[in-house]
């Protein structure tokens, strides 16, 4: 596999959220504004990038692996957990809004499925360089989606798209000339499960489509 | 004491852990599809949610707040979390095997389940003393358990059902999660 495809598998391929549902509960909480999901994207970012790159630097030096092997997990989550613990002081110093409003998801990062499965299945047995690479596609495509998600529910349930503190798309001129309200229960949770299962649906319903022309075309050729 | 039933009620209904905090969808999306793995799953939350509150609260109270190092929160819950599960397991296949064979293969996708470790975050956060600490933790865990079992039976009823292709597993299993959370969000006005 080539550097270029393992940064795009992340994103498409293997979409850490929609293809394997990873990470649902922050993807589900989290998504009420573009800006709270791009500050999880941030968090989700360091931590997935900085500990695959440390996994793979303990587990490609052959003395330390053979150390490491049988309490492997264990020492994942304590290198995980110190990321997390960096990302919140971070985030508590530097970005005060932020941390408020994603509150008890920040060390919750801790426990996000995408994480630790990324640093058994693929940073354990492969170079820093391309775990690194994994990791900056992974997390990429996991900001996307949560992105896509906030971006949905924050139009349709408040009429805004909030990009970053004050920097604001009003976008209630649609709503005005449709003469209604913006829907407030997509900010609720309720529209959380409703757009992610629409979303889900739309994008099974593409892969669904590509599959049945592919077989299509294999039986045309044969 | 008035106080502790607006507390165990908003813990179990209004404030539901699945529905209203997203906390622990992946056992609530993965392992509801039949009614007894649900109650499995939800009495073995409880059971873990119960011990692990109480240590990490004991243990944030009398050891990390008397040497004041609070940050180190995250590591020592999780360490203790990942820890109790594994004793909590060799224990109970020990004393009571029956019981192990209804929790057992339950308990070690606990560790990663973001519920156990988000009650211990929670109680420390909002200052709960010991008593509040546990009402929550309880009430929290039995709301777990109900809407977990409400949803398996219904999911079990989507089965049989013809759902459009594009539907089957999870985004069906989503829309039906989010009128259940319709319903839940209303009993706010209560209190």
């Amino acid at each position: 596999m080539n550097k270029k495809d393992n940064l795009l598998k992340g994103i498409i391929k293997e979409n850490p959220l929609f293809v394997s549902l990873l990470g649902m509960c922050p993807s589900l909480a989290v998504t009420t504004s573009l800006e709270n999901a791009l500050g999880m994207f941030l968090g989700v970012f360091f931590v997935l990038v900085l500990s695959n790159l440390i996994i793979s630097l303990i587990m490609s030096n052959k003395k330390l692996s053979q150390l490491v092997k049988p309490v492997r997990i264990p020492v994942y989550i304590v290198v995980i957990a110190t990321l997390v613990t960096i990302v919140e002081m971070l985030m508590h110093a530097f970005l005060i809004d932020l941390y408020l409003s994603l509150g008890v998801f920040i060390p919750l990062i801790v426990v996000n499925c995408i994480i630790l499965g990324r640093a058994e299945a693929f940073a354990s047995e492969n170079k820093p360089v391309d775990s690194v690479i994994d990791g900056i596609g992974m997390a990429l495509g996991y900001g996307m989606a949560i992105m896509l998600i906030s971006i949905f529910r924050e139009f349709l349930g408040k009429g805004t798209i909030t990009i970053w503190g004050t920097l604001q798309l009003d976008l209630n001129v649609i709503f005005n000339f449709l003469k209604i309200e913006p829907i407030s229960m997509f900010v609720q949770p309720a529209g959380a499960f409703l757009t992610f299962g629409l979303i889900l649906a739309g994008i099974t319903a593409i892969a669904n489509n590509k599959k049945n022309k592919l077989a299509k075309e294999v039986t045309n050729n044969g | 004491m008035d106080n502790l039933l607006v507390l165990a009620f908003s813990a179990f209904i209004i404030e539901n852990i699945i529905l209203s905090q997203f906390l622990g969808i992946c056992p609530f999306l993965g392992v509801s599809t039949k009614r007894s793995n649900a109650l499995g799953m939800g009495l073995a939350v409880i059971f873990v949610m119960l011990i692990s509150s109480s240590v990490t609260w004991l243990l944030y109270k009398y050891v990390l707040e008397a040497f004041s190092i609070e940050y180190m929160r995250t590591i020592v819950f999780i360490l203790v979390i990942a820890s109790l599960v594994q004793m909590v397991e060799t224990f109970l296949k020990k004393v009571s095997p029956p019981l192990y064979k209804a929790l057992g293969i339950y308990l070690p996708l606990i560790t990663t389940n973001c519920a156990v470790l988000g009650v211990a975050l929670i109680n420390i956060n909002e200052g709960y003393n010991f008593l509040e600490m546990l009402v929550y933790t309880t009430f929290i865990g039995l709301g777990f358990l109900f809407v977990m079992y409400i949803f398996s039976m219904m999911r079990e009823k989507i089965e049989m059902a013809p759902v459009p292709k594009a539907f089957k597993g999870a985004p069906i299993a989503l829309l039906v999660a989010a009128i259940l959370a319709i319903i839940f969000s209303r009993f706010g006005g209560i209190i």
